[in-house]
């Protein structure tokens, strides 16, 4: 089936430019050299004559990054995050295509709902937004969707995200359907009767905070028992950000013996621990899955590089200040991600040498993009410009010159951060330039 | 955030600051063996008592501590206050701040909560309890009675028995014990014991009610049923009162018996028992008074924001 037509973007102006003096970097293509690129009418490649030209000193050009997992809040919650401003976020990370999950207000479960916020993304999203539907109606766990249609119309895939489809049998018919509807399944993996009650990981900090602990095994044994159904249906599944060692182990076995899983990993989950959560401030520390202890933080990023882990996500979660100035045990799961996901992992792991550079950009573009079947960004001549300008001396603070998202509940408020996106150009447009 | 300090754990305290809250409870606890007892130490001042959840001895003791310091001393309870109309804890913490308080106590039944109103207040927040979190002036007053009844807290075996899983009593107390050098101990059935507590907390885990007998200080917790939900973390009280339940035979002579109340009287300890000198009951609660008058009053003569000198020197004259 051709994906093309999931991810839309508002029609405008198409980019002309050329990048002087730049690394140009796209491990998807095995591109890795040094030079000018060359954008002509949205396109990689062609005549540099005449055309506006910036310095790419100090900065690497790369495909644009691909986001499989954001909370737009439409309908429902435009006033943590739109459209608009969602995309504009994403861009502003160096995002050229992201996913928005259902879990609105009301549910996105039906071709008039998918319809409309097509029609949105058409008007306001600066980079190509797609839109996921609902596994279940209403995201309640009990009647499928009209899948056949939803991908017909153009629906990145489907999630309960949020929630599990709790009841195994009518997950089962999902899988089933899935042969007919041919949509990506990207799961929220999560026994609810195992973490209810919880606000943190359960282990050392939670027993010495007191509060509610997750245990890691409420999310590894609903994997356990999601790769086992799409082994038995032949069906493919993801997993959604995956944040312990057990869980990993899950990923690793099914991938072993050939079933048709991918999984992803959020930066927050590879660069926070429990013992970060002292502070028990929920805008920057709460989030589902929590953030785990350090050895779960440590088999993340062994199983992100040797590709256990597919691709980087962020589960950009908005919220607003009401929500998340409550109390830590009664403030709402999630933290934003879009503008910090590249200049956080950048700083943390790529600098001091724990993760190769290569490595990030691949599971940030085109491994990202492969998890949905979404068209892969890339430098290759010819190609539609979707690319991303990062200046890898630039140092910032989160939070100091605004966000670009509605909401600044971001696990990185108020650090110091290296690598700063300077133009994203997305669909040949320029979505974000500094 | 608050210009003064608060005490949100009792991990913020050093071992010479809980020290000097143990030494100036004495001295208050002189002063309470007076005639009068009544001290002008803190007059002027405002005290906020902010509860979200139902409390008698910490509620009563924080208005008796901030009364007889001759502070002014509100109280004010989630029923039949705005909380009831949807107000959150921010906005309750703003308005009641606008008064200008010196000190708000809150307990509420969120982790985190004072935490949180820490972000919105100028004044000291005291926890009063919040959640299984933390309760740090049980800590302080259960250090206060060990340390009046044994002489001495360093090299005592303090055994926390029952329901650790939802107790603020424990965590705090296991806290401040061995930060006294105490040795702590939690003795729970398998579903009551929070995983990861040897681990986090540094204490000598076990199931087995025997290991009882090693310990100077037996602490029964309370069943918190409250706190339990559905489903029942113990198949029945029942069991649970032959299996871990604080009695007489189980002692051996010497043994101490504390409980932070409210008791289960024939769950967590016998009737007979909770009668019995042994247990420390009402010594606590003798305690809570004059250590909470103590933290106020440590709170509030931080020489960084005191507006009105008081020395203790001062205050013993009055």
């Amino acid at each position: 089936m051709n994906r093309d037509h999931v991810l839309v973007q508002r029609p405008g102006p198409l980019t002309s430019v050329v990048i002087e003096n730049v690394r140009i970097l796209d491990p998807g293509a095995g591109i890795d050299t040094h030079g000018d690129l060359v954008i002509v009418d949205g396109k990689i490649g062609g005549d540099p004559t005449g055309l506006a030209r910036i310095d790419g000193t100090d900065c690497i050009v790369v495909p644009g990054f691909v986001d499989p997992h954001v909370h737009l809040r439409t309908p429902g919650r435009e006033d943590t995050e739109d459209i608009s401003s969602g995309s504009r976020a994403a861009a502003a990370g160096g995002y050229v295509a992201i996913a928005a999950m259902p879990n609105t207000q009301p549910v996105v479960d039906d071709a008039q709902d998918l319809a409309r916020l097509r029609e949105l993304a058409a008007e306001q999203a600066v980079i190509g937004v797609g839109f996921i539907c609902a596994i279940t109606k209403g995201q309640l766990g009990v009647e499928l969707t009209e899948a056949a249609e939803l991908a017909e119309l153009g629906a990145a895939a489907l999630s309960d995200d949020g929630r599990p489809v709790s009841n195994a049998a009518v997950f089962r018919r999902a899988l089933q359907y899935q042969h007919l509807a041919q949509l990506p399944l990207t799961l929220h993996e999560e026994d609810m009767d195992l973490s209810a009650g919880g606000s943190m990981h359960e282990g050392a900090v939670s027993a010495r905070l007191g509060v509610g602990g997750i245990p890691a095994v409420s999310e590894s044994v609903a994997v356990a028992r999601d790769v086992a159904l799409a082994s038995y249906e032949d069906a493919r599944i993801h997993i959604c950000h995956v944040s312990a060692k057990e869980t990993v182990e899950e990923v690793r076995l099914g991938k072993l013996r050939g079933v048709q899983v991918t999984a992803e990993v959020s930066p927050h989950h590879l660069l926070l621990v429990d013992e970060d959560c002292e502070s028990l401030d929920p805008a920057t520390r709460k989030m589902n899955p929590p953030l785990r202890a350090i050895d779960d933080r440590d088999a993340l990023l062994a199983a992100l590089i040797d590709g256990t882990l597919d691709c980087i996500a962020t589960d950009h979660a908005p919220h607003g200040p009401s929500e998340k100035e409550l109390p830590f045990e009664e403030a709402p799961f999630g933290v934003t991600g879009l503008e910090t996901a590249f200049a956080s992992l950048y700083t943390h792991l790529v600098l001091p040498g724990k993760l190769p550079l290569e490595i990030l950009i691949a599971r940030m573009t085109c491994d990202a993009a492969r998890v949905l079947d979404l068209p892969i960004p890339t430098l290759i001549e010819g190609a539609t410009a979707n690319l991303a300008l990062i200046n890898l001396e630039t140092r910032w603070i989160v939070g100091e010159g605004g966000f670009q998202s509605k909401s600044r509940n971001s696990a990185f408020l108020g650090t110091e951060l290296t690598g700063h996106v300077t133009l994203t150009i997305a669909g040949g447009q320029n979505a974000w330039q500094v | 955030m608050s210009a003064h300090r608060s005490l949100v754990a009792i991990g913020d305290l050093s071992r010479d600051e809980i020290t000097h809250v143990l030494e100036l409870s004495d001295r208050f606890a002189e002063v309470m063996s007076r005639d009068i007892k009544k001290v002008p130490t803190l007059r002027g001042r405002t005290i906020i008592n902010l509860f979200f959840e139902a409390s008698t001895r910490t509620a009563t003791s924080f208005e008796l501590a901030g009364k007889r310091l001759s502070a002014d001393v509100i109280n004010v309870k989630a029923t039949g206050s705005s909380v009831e109309k949807g107000e959150t804890l921010k906005d309750t913490v703003l308005t009641l701040s606008a008064y200008q308080p010196d000190v708000i106590v809150i307990r509420h039944g969120a982790a985190g909560a004072v935490a949180s109103a820490t972000r919105y207040t100028e004044a000291a927040v005291i926890n009063a309890g919040d959640g299984k979190h933390e309760h740090p002036t049980q800590a302080l007053l259960d250090l206060y009675t060990l340390r009046k009844v044994m002489g001495k807290i360093e090299g005592l075996h303090v055994a926390f028995v029952g329901d650790v899983l939802h107790s603020r009593v424990a965590r705090s107390g296991a806290i401040a014990l061995q930060r006294m050098g105490a040795k702590v101990s939690f003795i729970a059935p398998p579903t009551l014991l929070p995983r990861g507590a040897a681990q986090g907390l540094g204490v000598h885990v076990s199931h087995d009610i025997a290991d009882i007998a090693d310990a100077d200080v037996v602490y029964a917790l309370r069943m918190q049923h409250e706190r339990m939900g559905t489903g029942g973390f113990v198949p029945s009280l029942r069991e649970y009162a032959t299996q871990y339940g604080i009695g007489h035979q189980r002692l051996r002579p010497g043994q101490r018996v504390m409980h932070a109340g409210p008791i289960n009287r024939g769950v967590e300890i016998t009737d007979q028992l909770a009668d019995d000198p042994a247990a420390l009951i009402t010594t606590q609660v003798e305690g809570g008074m004059v250590v909470r008058m103590a933290v106020l009053y440590d709170l509030l003569s931080d020489p960084k924001v005191q507006r009105e000198a008081h020395d203790v020197s001062a205050m013993v004259a009055a």
